[in-house]
């Protein structure tokens, strides 16, 4: 017990948890841009732009995480963070598109024709009637994405970037007992499980 | 990545891809048969009016979607053998996958008991049976059909996530084709095809729930 929660391994740790923090928020931060253009351009549904984005997203999301993150580390030459970031991007930003999308659809087809009748432009209807209707219904599908890519992060240890779970690895191996071991890996899960409640806690109180 | 002999050599080792391909199905096919019955059970239990099973149920949820899959795999492969429990990474990749991917699957069952109408279990009631008969003859086959699409798309996670078999040795697809261009440093073709590979598996997947859905949109 005593051996576990030690000054050094904590400092451990919780340096793991900034490189874990920093990874899915930047992660969640770029694939939010990139995902609702990806999701707008295929919604949008003519033109190639649109051929484009819905073959990447089908093609992105029924691939594994774990095949970008080690393809990207081994084939492209960028440090293990950036790496990281970026591979978890490529695949996060797919799903938020599909979120996205479907957010779009839901809105009734309805709208687009009042809003015309009014004047509106494409784009002008876009901004103004539909993505503010659809962001409520996207709202809570896009948060499980995000608490998705925090836990996701914990495949970069694969890697050998440093976040929680491969920081929590190392510090495993100091150990022999099995109370130790146990404590080490509860104490982690419960970082993950704070987190990741807590930012779903927040979703829920966030209103339109 | 596009020279000819790393592609020659490559289909010349195409029984290590084969393999891992068959044991990536093998995991995937298990934990499916493990997570339906889980999320049959917890969802039902959602449902159900018993208290205590019904927090240990939340519970389950709660902790199991909010933590890593990469943790759990990991808990039951380092920690259990301290407690004198060994199972082979198979094993273990089975049992994490199917209870993470079965905290999901209740939340589709249930959403999918609950869709069904209130009157169903009424009309079963003033037949004469009882709850699980209810549930049996007239609520679950309801509720299959509206649990199919999303189920789907769980599955198709559940063979995308048993790829973190690959982080304890599991010995499958992406363990293989990882450790195959680990060897001779030909990572381009190895993770192209293994990226195909998966992508036969999981694409008419998705394409089919995609199909269900719209399929009840226009209904």
């Amino acid at each position: 017990m005593k051996m576990v929660f030690t000054y050094e391994n904590m400092i451990f740790l919780l340096r793991g948890l900034e490189i874990t923090l920093i990874i899915a928020f930047s992660t969640i931060a770029l694939s939010f841009i990139f995902g609702s253009i990806l999701g707008i351009a295929r919604f949008s549904g003519k033109g190639i732009l649109a051929k484009l984005s819905a073959i990447y997203i089908d093609t992105v999301r029924n691939i594994p995480l774990l095949l970008f993150i080690i393809g990207f580390r081994f084939t492209l030459p960028l440090p293990p963070v950036a790496s990281a970031i970026a591979s978890m991007t490529v695949f996060t930003s797919a799903m938020v598109a599909e979120i996205v999308r479907g957010g779009l659809h839901s809105v009734s087809h309805g709208q687009w024709e009042a809003a015309y009748s009014q004047g509106f432009s494409y784009v002008g209807t876009m901004i103004h009637i539909i993505l503010p209707q659809a962001v409520k219904k996207i709202l809570k599908p896009l948060m499980s994405q995000f608490v998705t890519a925090i836990k996701d992060t914990s495949f970069c240890a694969i890697i050998a970037v440093h976040e929680l779970m491969y920081s929590g690895m190392i510090v495993m191996g100091k150990f022999v007992t099995s109370t130790q071991a146990i404590i080490l890996y509860a104490l982690i899960a419960i970082i993950y499980f704070t987190l990741n409640t807590a930012l779903l806690k927040l979703s829920n109180k966030i209103k339109f | 990545m596009f020279a000819l002999f790393k592609w020659k050599a490559l289909f010349l080792s195409w029984d290590v891809f084969i393999l891992g391909f068959a044991i990536t199905i093998l995991v995937s096919l298990i934990s499916l048969i493990v997570t339906l019955s889980i999320s049959l059970i917890v969802g039902i239990i959602r449902c159900s009016n018993l208290k205590r099973s019904k927090r240990f149920a939340n519970w389950y949820i709660t902790f199991f979607q909010n933590t890593p899959l990469v943790v759990q795999i990991i808990f039951l492969y380092n920690v259990l053998p301290h407690l004198g429990i060994v199972f082979s990474p198979f094993i273990c990749g089975c049992i994490g996958l199917s209870l993470y991917t079965g905290a999901f699957g209740a939340t589709v069952i249930e959403a999918a008991i609950l869709a069904v109408p209130r009157g169903q279990f009424e009309a079963a009631y003033s037949q004469g049976m009882s709850y699980l008969q209810a549930m049996y003859h007239i609520i679950l086959p309801q509720a299959a059909k509206i649990a199919l699409p999303p189920m789907t798309n769980q599955t198709v996670n559940l063979i995308k996530n048993s790829s973190v078999l690959a982080m304890i040795a599991g010995g499958d697809l992406m363990y293989r084709a990882d450790s195959w261009a680990g060897e001779n440093l030909f990572y381009g073709p190895s993770f192209i095809i293994t990226g195909l590979l998966y992508l036969s598996l999981c694409l008419p997947l998705s394409k089919f729930a995609q199909n269900l859905e719209k399929k009840v949109k226009t209904k």
